[in-house]
């Protein structure tokens, strides 16, 4: 086995850390730096939709284990350059990081609306810090709009809900979650906001946010109408964080270009939502990013297997807990293995053209990962094309 | 080997369960992880420690020693 004497780590998130412990657990004793934009020790996103915003979890429980990672942590500071000639990273305080190995782990960055700029009321949905300023804001808000119910607004309009908040969710799309579960689970989302008081604005295009003397006083909806809010939650997706890579010499398109292995260049590697592997797509979920963090670590090592990923995401909201392993693609049947729709408790598979792309399970998880046995590997529906 | 698990951060991803079935399980009402080895012999260690690196939700901690 072949190993570097060091590895340098941009992104200090789920998928880097994972990096540097797989090749901790793997034997790897060389010199590891992960660096990171935001202030903070690596800490889980998944809890920051949910207990950390309501306040059931301190901040300090989404926080990541460390133990054994023998890493420096390089936080607090961006990347901005990346110079593969010179094999170095330049970061915004001005240092430059030479390395042997580079990981690059950034994420995303969330999508925002041209006219959100300097107007206060106003929040995206990335970052601890985000969650903490939104869940403060939301204190003293009275009227939400939610815009965008894809699985984050569906969870942060929840949240609202469980702070006792007046919450409107705006999506152009029939349902919420279509894009994620179709047009048929997609309903039962629907009456599951319904049933707890949430305002459904679904197939309403956003055209602009009202405001006065700066700050949000609404939403205009493109069919004439408007939503009352003195706070708006813009979560209409993410773009992969590739900004500082421009002119680099990678290969740049709706994310970072690797091979199944994560081999992006010489001597760099793309792990996460902002990995794109050829012949493959991009996926933004949190257990993608572990996996592909495992692989790129065993490549490192000289020991890697091209990844194959099954796409995982799980939600919850209110009292219900949704697992899809795979993919539900438009257009796709729905085959009842286990319990009934309007149970709202059951196990599902989603078939096109005879095979089976996505098991479902509907506060059901051990049927979905029962259930996952009928799924044929196949790729994800490549994000952004929802 | 000791494992700890934290049943209020477990989200039912069942990963656990595919990387170590001898040692985990879920609740069948709400798919929350059972331990049912908390100290696993010598042969489950490695299947264990590939559990904790693919858990979704940071739930399982070791203490090696």
């Amino acid at each position: 086995m072949s190993s570097p004497s060091d590895v340098l780590i941009v992104g200090a998130s789920v998928g880097g850390l994972t990096v540097a412990q797989a090749l901790r657990r793997k034997g790897y004793t060389g010199r590891i730096r992960l660096v990171g934009e935001e202030p903070h020790p690596p800490y889980d996103r998944p809890p920051l939709s949910k207990e950390i915003l309501t306040g059931a979890w301190p901040a300090s429980r989404a926080q990541l284990n460390l133990d054994g990672l023998d890493a420096d942590l390089i936080l607090g500071v961006r990347a901005v350059r990346l110079d593969l000639s010179a094999w170095q990273v330049h970061l915004d305080n001005g240092r430059r990081l030479p390395y042997g190995t580079l990981v690059i782990a950034t994420g995303l960055s969330p999508r925002r609306l041209p006219t959100q700029q300097r107007l206060d009321g106003v929040h995206t949905f990335r970052t601890l810090d985000d969650a903490l300023a939104l869940g403060r804001d939301l204190r003293n808000a009275e009227r939400i709009a939610v815009i965008g119910a894809g699985v984050l607004g569906c969870e942060l309009a929840a949240a609202a809900r469980a702070l006792g908040r007046d919450v409107t969710l705006i999506d152009p799309a029939s349902v919420p979650m279509a894009g994620q579960l179709g047009d048929q689970l997609g309903t039962l989302m629907a009456s599951l906001h319904r049933r707890h008081d949430v305002k459904l604005r679904t197939g309403a295009g956003v055209a602009t946010l009202t405001h006065v003397r700066g700050r949000v006083t609404g939403v205009a909806l493109t069919d004439g109408s408007a939503v009352a809010a003195d706070l708006a939650i813009v979560a209409i997706g993410s773009t992969p964080a590739i900004g500082w890579l421009a002119g680099s010499g990678l290969r740049l398109y709706d994310g970072i270009e690797c091979d199944a292995y994560g081999r992006a260049g010489p001597g760099v590697y793309a792990v996460g939502d902002v990995a794109r592997p050829l012949g493959s797509v991009r996926l933004e979920n949190r257990a993608n990013a572990t996996e592909q963090a495992v692989t790129v670590a065993a490549t490192i090592l000289g020991d890697g297997r091209p990844y194959t990923p099954v796409a995982y995401f799980w939600t919850e909201q209110y009292d219900a807990k949704i697992q899809v392993y795979g993919t539900i693609t438009a257009g796709s049947r729905l085959r009842l293995i286990e319990g009934q729709l309007d149970e709202e408790r059951f196990v599902a598979l989603a078939e096109t053209g005879g095979t089976v792309t996505a098991a479902i399970g509907w506060n059901h998880p051990c049927g979905a990962r029962s259930a996952r046995q009928h799924l044929m590997k196949v790729p994800g529906k490549p994000v952004g094309q929802e | 080997m000791k494992i700890i698990i934290d049943q209020d951060k477990c989200v039912g991803g069942g990963q656990c369960v595919m990387a170590a079935p001898e040692v985990f399980d879920q609740r069948d009402s709400d798919g929350v992880v059972e331990l049912l080895d908390a100290t696993p012999p010598a042969d489950q260690q490695e299947a264990v420690r590939d559990a904790v690196l693919f858990c979704p939700a940071a739930a399982i901690r070791l203490e090696e020693r």
